[in-house]
C-alpha cells in the first residue's frame, strides 16, 4: 500500500550511507592533494565572478527597497544595519549557495555521471582506487572550504553595492554612517549563523552532485538527468537547511 | 600464483543479481578453470555485463556464492577486493580509459595503484611502452583517450587490462561497433594474450563469429599473426567453451560442436548469423 514511499525512502537511505563512507574517509589516506587543490580552483576561483556580480545586484536593490520603507519611519540612518544583516544572515548564504547549487553542484553530478557511463568508475574500483576516496572527498572538501568565503565576498560586495545605492544615489545617509550603522548591527551570533549556513549548503551540494553523478544509468541522456535532479534536489534541501538553522538561531 | 584450492580460476553457484524489478542475472552456476577459455554469449540487455561486473565483485550478488581465485568474494569488504582485483584484468564495454589522463598514464595507473605490484618508477614506463607495443600504440603515449579512433581506445583499453600480467582477463564486448577489420584485429590481440600468456580468458560477445575465432585460432609467435588451430595438429589444446545467457538465465554451456548442435531456437540464432 505505502509502495509510494519506497523509492524515495531508498534515495534518502543511500544518500546517507554515501555521505557516511565520504565521511570516513576524510581522515583516511591517501588525500588525493592535487585534485582538492584543483576543485578549490575550479569551484572556489571559478565561481568569484558571478559571486560578485550576484552579491553587489542583491545589496543594492535591498538598499533600494528599503529606502522608502525606511523613509516613512524617518528611519533612513538605518539602511546600513537593515543591508547587513539581510545579506549576512539570509542573501549572501542562500543567494551564493543557490548559485553554487546550479554551477557547481551540476558539474559535479555531470562530470562523475559521464564517469559513470562510460565504465570509468568501474575501471577505478577495478584498478584500486575508491571513487568515493579519489572523487567525492576533493569535492566535498574543496566545496565546504570555499563556499563560506565566497560567501563572505558576497556579503562584502553586498554592503558595497548597498552603500552605492545609499549614499551616491539616493543620499538616504552619509558614508560613515553607513557604514559604522552596517558594522554596528552585526553581531556574533549573525556571523556564525552566516558562516554555518554556507558550509552546510556546501555539504549539501557536494554530496548531493556525487550521489546523482554516481548513481547515473542510461548513457548520455541519464547524465542530464542527473545534472537536473542535482541542482532541483540541493536547491531544495537548501532552503529547507536554511530554514531549520535560522529556527535554530532565532531562539538563541 | 597457485593459491586456490584448486585450479578453479572463477566459480559462480546460484548467482542472482536484481536490479530494480529486473532479474539481470538469474541463478547462474558455472566453473572457470586456469588456462580455460570461455566466450559468453548474449543479446543485449541478457546480463553479460552483470555477469563479468559480478565476476569481481563491482556488482554484489543477491544471492548465491562468487568464488574468485580461490576467495569467496560474496562478502568481501570492498578495500579486501583490491588485491584480488590486482590479479584480474578487465576490458570494459565501455573501455573506462581515464579521460583526465594520457594514455601512457592510463596503462600505468594500475602498475601505480595496485598495492601487491610494487614497480619501480624506472621500468615502469618500460612496462607501459611493452604493454602498448604489444596492442601497436606506442606511438601514443602522450595522446588523450578523446584524441583516440573507438579502435585504438579498446586497444589501450587491453593494454591496461594486461600490463600487471593478470591470471584471469575479462573482455566486456571487445567488438561491439567496431568495423570487421578492426574487430579483427582485436580479436587477433586477445587471442595472443591469451596464447602468450595462457591466462584464463572469458570474453563476452553478442557475436559468434568472435567466438569462432576465439575457440579456433592460435597465436603463431613465429609468423607474429594468428592462424586456424588446426594447422598445427589437434585442438586439444584450445579449452573453449560456450555459455549462452537469456534474460539472466544461464540456458547453454558446452564446446561449440555442442553449440552448433543445439535445437534450443534462442541458443542456435547465434550459430546461424
Ligand atoms: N545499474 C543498473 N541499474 C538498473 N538496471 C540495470 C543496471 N545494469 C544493468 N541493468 C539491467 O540488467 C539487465 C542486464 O544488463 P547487462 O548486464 O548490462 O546486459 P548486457 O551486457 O548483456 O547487454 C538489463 O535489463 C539492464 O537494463
Ligand atoms: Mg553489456
Amino acid at each position: 500500500m505505502l509502495d509510494f514511499l519506497k523509492p524515495p525512502i531508498q534515495t534518502f537511505q543511500d544518500f546517507f550511507l554515501l555521505a557516511g563512507r565520504a565521511l570516513r574517509t576524510l581522515p583516511r589516506r591517501p588525500h588525493y592533494g592535487d585534485d582538492i587543490s584543483l576543485q578549490m580552483d575550479m569551484i572556489g576561483v571559478g565561481s568569484v565572478p558571478i559571486v560578485l556580480l550576484v552579491g553587489f545586484f542583491s545589496g543594492a536593490v535591498m538598499a533600494l527597497q528599503m529606502s522608502r520603507a525606511l523613509a516613512q519611519y524617518g528611519a533612513t540612518g538605518q539602511v546600513g544595519q537593515i543591508v547587513a544583516i539581510t545579506l549576512v544572515r539570509e542573501l549572501g548564504p542562500v543567494l551564493t549557495s543557490l548559485l553554487v547549487a546550479g554551477r557547481v553542484g551540476s558539474g559535479i553530478a555531470s562530470e562523475l555521471g559521464s564517469m559513470k557511463v562510460t565504465e570509468q568508475i568501474d575501471a577505478m574500483r577495478a584498478l584500486g582506487t575508491d571513487p568515493v576516496q579519489k572523487l567525492v572527498k576533493p569535492r566535498l572538501t574543496a566545496t565546504a572550504f570555499t563556499l563560506p568565503l565566497l560567501t563572505i565576498i558576497a556579503d562584502f560586495v553586498g554592503m558595497v553595492g548597498g552603500y552605492l545605492m545609499a549614499v551616491p544615489v539616493l543620499s538616504l545617509t552619509t558614508g560613515a554612517q553607513y557604514w559604522n550603522n552596517a558594522y554596528r548591527s552585526l553581531e556574533y551570533n549573525d556571523i556564525t549563523q552566516g558562516l554555518l549556513k554556507p558550509f552546510l549548503f556546501a555539504i549539501i551540494i557536494a554530496l548531493v552532485g556525487c550521489y546523482y553523478g554516481l548513481r547515473t544509468t542510461g548513457g548520455t541522456q541519464g547524465v542530464g538527468r542527473a545534472t537536473t535532479q542535482a541542482v532541483v534536489v540541493a536547491s531544495i534541501w537548501i532552503f529547507v537547511t536554511n530554514l531549520m538553522v535560522t529556527r535554530i538561531f532565532v531562539n538563541l | 600464483m597457485a593459491e586456490g584450492r584448486d585450479n578453479t580460476v572463477l566459480r559462480f553457484e546460484n548467482v542472482s543479481v536484481a536490479f530494480d524489478d529486473v532479474l539481470a542475472l538469474d541463478k547462474v552456476s558455472f566453473v572457470l578453470e586456469r588456462g580455460e577459455s570461455r566466450v559468453v554469449l548474449g543479446t543485449a540487455g541478457s546480463g553479460k555485463t552483470t555477469l563479468l561486473k559480478t565476476a569481481v565483485g563491482l556488482i554484489r550478488p543477491d544471492s548465491g556464492r562468487v568464488e574468485l581465485l580461490g576467495h569467496d568474494i560474496s562478502k568481501m569488504e570492498e578495500s579486501e577486493l583490491y588485491d584480488l582485483r590486482s590479479r584480474v584484468g578487465i576490458l570494459f564495454q565501455e573501455v573506462g580509459l581515464f579521460d583526465s589522463l594520457t594514455v601512457e598514464e592510463n596503462v600505468a595507473y594500475p602498475l601505480r595503484n595496485q598495492h601487491t605490484r610494487q614497480a619501480v618508477n624506472s621500468d615502469l614506463r618500460e612496462q607501459v611502452v611493452e604493454a602498448l607495443r604489444f596492442v601497436e600504440l606506442e606511438h601514443t603515449l602522450d595522446k588523450f583517450p578523446s584524441e583516440l579512433s573507438g579502435g585504438m581506445r579498446r586497444r589501450v583499453g587491453i593494454a591496461r587490462a594486461v600490463v600487471t600480467a593478470p591470471d584471469v582477463v575479462l573482455y566486456d564486448s571487445p567488438t561491439a561497433g567496431l568495423d570487421p577489420i578492426t574487430a579483427y584485429t582485436i580479436m587477433g590481440l586477445l587471442i595472443k594474450e591469451r596464447d602468450i600468456r595462457n591466462a584464463a580468458t572469458v570474453m563476452v560477445t553478442h557475436r559468434y563469429q568472435d567466438g569462432q575465432l576465439l575457440a579456433n585460432f592460435r597465436y603463431n609467435p613465429q609468423a607474429g599473426e594468428i592462424e586456424p588451430a588446426s594447422r598445427n595438429g589437434s585442438r586439444a589444446d584450445l579449452r573453449t567453451k560456450f555459455m549462452v545467457l537469456q534474460e539472466g538465465r544461464l540456458v547453454f554451456e558446452g564446446v561449440q560442436e555442442e553449440l552448433e548442435a543445439s535445437t534450443d531456437p534462442y541458443v542456435s540464432k547465434f550459430v546461424r548469423r
